[in-house]
Parts: C-alpha cells; structure tokens; sequence
C-alpha cells in the first residue's frame, strides 16, 4: 500500500515538473527541436536539471541493498541496442516532433483545458494497442 | 511565446528528476510515463504492479492541477491539425511500445544511469524530432 502512495506523490511531482517547466506545450518543446527557427533552450536546461537527482538516486540505488519499500530494484539489464529499439525511437521522434507532445505531457495536458491533448492520448492508446497486435517479435529486454 | 526563465526551467528539471529518483529508491522502478501507461491500461505488461503504475498515471495530472492552481497556468499552443495530432499520437504509441521507452524512461532515467541502449534511443528520437520539425517547418511550411 506505501509503494501505491509512493507511485502517486511521484507521478505528481513528475506532474508538477512537467508544468513548472512548461514541458506541456507542444510549442515550447518544438521551438527547442526547431534548431533553424527561433530555437528556445528551455528543454535542454530541464533535461540537464532532471538528469541530476536520477543520476544520484542511480549511484545511491549501488550502496543498496534494496529499495525502501520494495524486496529488489527493477532496472533493466544493459543489452546491446538493436533494431526495434532504433525504430521505436525514430518513430517516436517524428511523433513527438510533429505534436511536440510525448506521453507525461499529453496526460499532464488532459487536464489543463486542451481538447488536442484528449485526441493525442486516444491516437496514443490506439497505437499502443497496434504494437500489441501486429506481430512484432516479442521485446526480449524488459520495459523500460 | 515568451522566454522562460532558466531557473524556472531548472526548479521543473530538479522536480522532474526528484520524482524519477524517489521511485527507484522508494519502489525500484524505473520513472517511464509510456510503460505505465501502457501498464495502466493493460495493453502492456511487463511494467510494475497494477496499483503502483495507476497511482503514477492519476497522480501526474493531479501534480500538473496544483502546479496549475497554484504558481502558474501554462499557455499552451499546439499548432497541430486534428489529423496531425492523430498521426503523430499513433507513432508516440506505437513507437515508445517498440522501442521501450520515451522521453522519460530512456531520456531522464536511462540517461542517467548510462545505460547505452537509452543514450542511443534519446539521440534517435531527438534527432528524428529535429528533422521532422525541420521538415515541416522549413521545407513543406505546415
């Protein structure tokens, strides 16, 4: 039950991140990927910042033996990349650069009045779902 | 769209990489939105208990909320048509199910750890990002 309530303090400051640094609109984020435009460094300086306190909790997590509320850490093997990783991402990327919406976004957007953000996140589901159907080898490196 | 204030930015990067840190150290798992989400709605497995994943997923907008109420209301523009929208939400699915993971799986928790199949993944969907925008906006002016 404490790890549930853990899950849901973490996804509001995740939550609360996303909009602080205004990584829920679309045009902020594509103003960082239009590198001939008017380019906005803000997703850079969020990514620098958040990239610090996973990094620690990452080298805390090796004095560990286990996490607080859990018996073990769940994090993936470091496998060799391949294919379907390099296809998942690119197809993500053109995605993600076409709405300038990726998933915590497009769920932080349901609730901040923006109806696009609704029929993104039913597109979203509807492709989760295709991956599930289409016969795409089973992934072999665990979910990250 | 007026500039954002780098601490600003930075104070949501800092929030952003606390709540990925309180997870692995609180519930071991790994901060990645497209995983439990695909969790959540049971069209995936592999992720975190049911609960935990779905406590995550409500939890987030409900942060997104007091953020909201409390210290800034964030003025979306989403140039995307519906149709754009619709395409480029079933390529986020699709491809974050593929390549297991998004922005925040690969980017903030992979990256972190040094893991090389994330560093690759964030390269990728930046770069192909950078171009796709580029393309739109530059060469075919949508």
């Amino acid at each position: 039950m404490r790890s549930v309530l853990a899950a849901l303090l973490v996804g509001a400051i995740f939550g609360a991140g996303l909009v602080l640094s205004d990584m829920v609109n679309p045009a902020r984020v594509r103003a960082f990927l239009d590198v001939a435009g008017q380019w906005d460094p803000t997703l850079m300086f969020v990514m620098g910042a958040a990239l610090i306190p996973s990094a620690l909790a990452y080298m805390i997590r090796r004095k560990l033996a286990q996490p607080v509320l859990a018996s073990r850490f769940f994090v993936p093997e470091n496998a060799a990349p391949d294919r379907r990783l390099l296809g998942g991402a690119a197809l993500f990327g053109i995605g993600w650069g076409i709405a300038g919406f990726c998933p915590g976004p497009a769920l932080a957007g349901l609730v901040l009045g923006a109806w696009q953000a609704w029929l993104f996140v039913a597109a979203m589901l509807v492709g989760m779902i295709a991956h599930r159907l289409l016969p795409v080898p089973a992934n072999t490196v665990p979910t990250t | 769209m007026e500039p954002l204030s780098p601490f600003v930015a930075i104070a949501g990067g800092l929030l952003i990489g606390t709540a990925a840190a309180l997870l692995l150290l609180l519930n071991g798992r790994i901060a990645g939105v497209s995983g439990m989400l695909a969790t959540t709605t049971r069209i995936g497995t592999g992720g975190p208990p049911w609960r935990q994943a779905a406590a995550f997923i409500v939890g987030l907008p409900l942060g997104a909320l007091l953020i909201v109420t409390f210290v800034r209301k964030p003025d979306l523009v989403i140039a995307a048509s519906p149709t754009g929208l619709v395409v480029a939400g079933l390529l986020v699915g699709f491809g974050t199910r593929l390549g297991n993971g998004c922005t925040s799986g690969h980017g903030v928790c992979g990256m972190a750890r040094l893991a090389p199949r994330s560093i690759l993944a964030t390269l990728t969907f930046i770069a192909t990002a950078v171009l796709t925008v580029f393309a739109m906006r530059h060469l075919l002016g949508i």
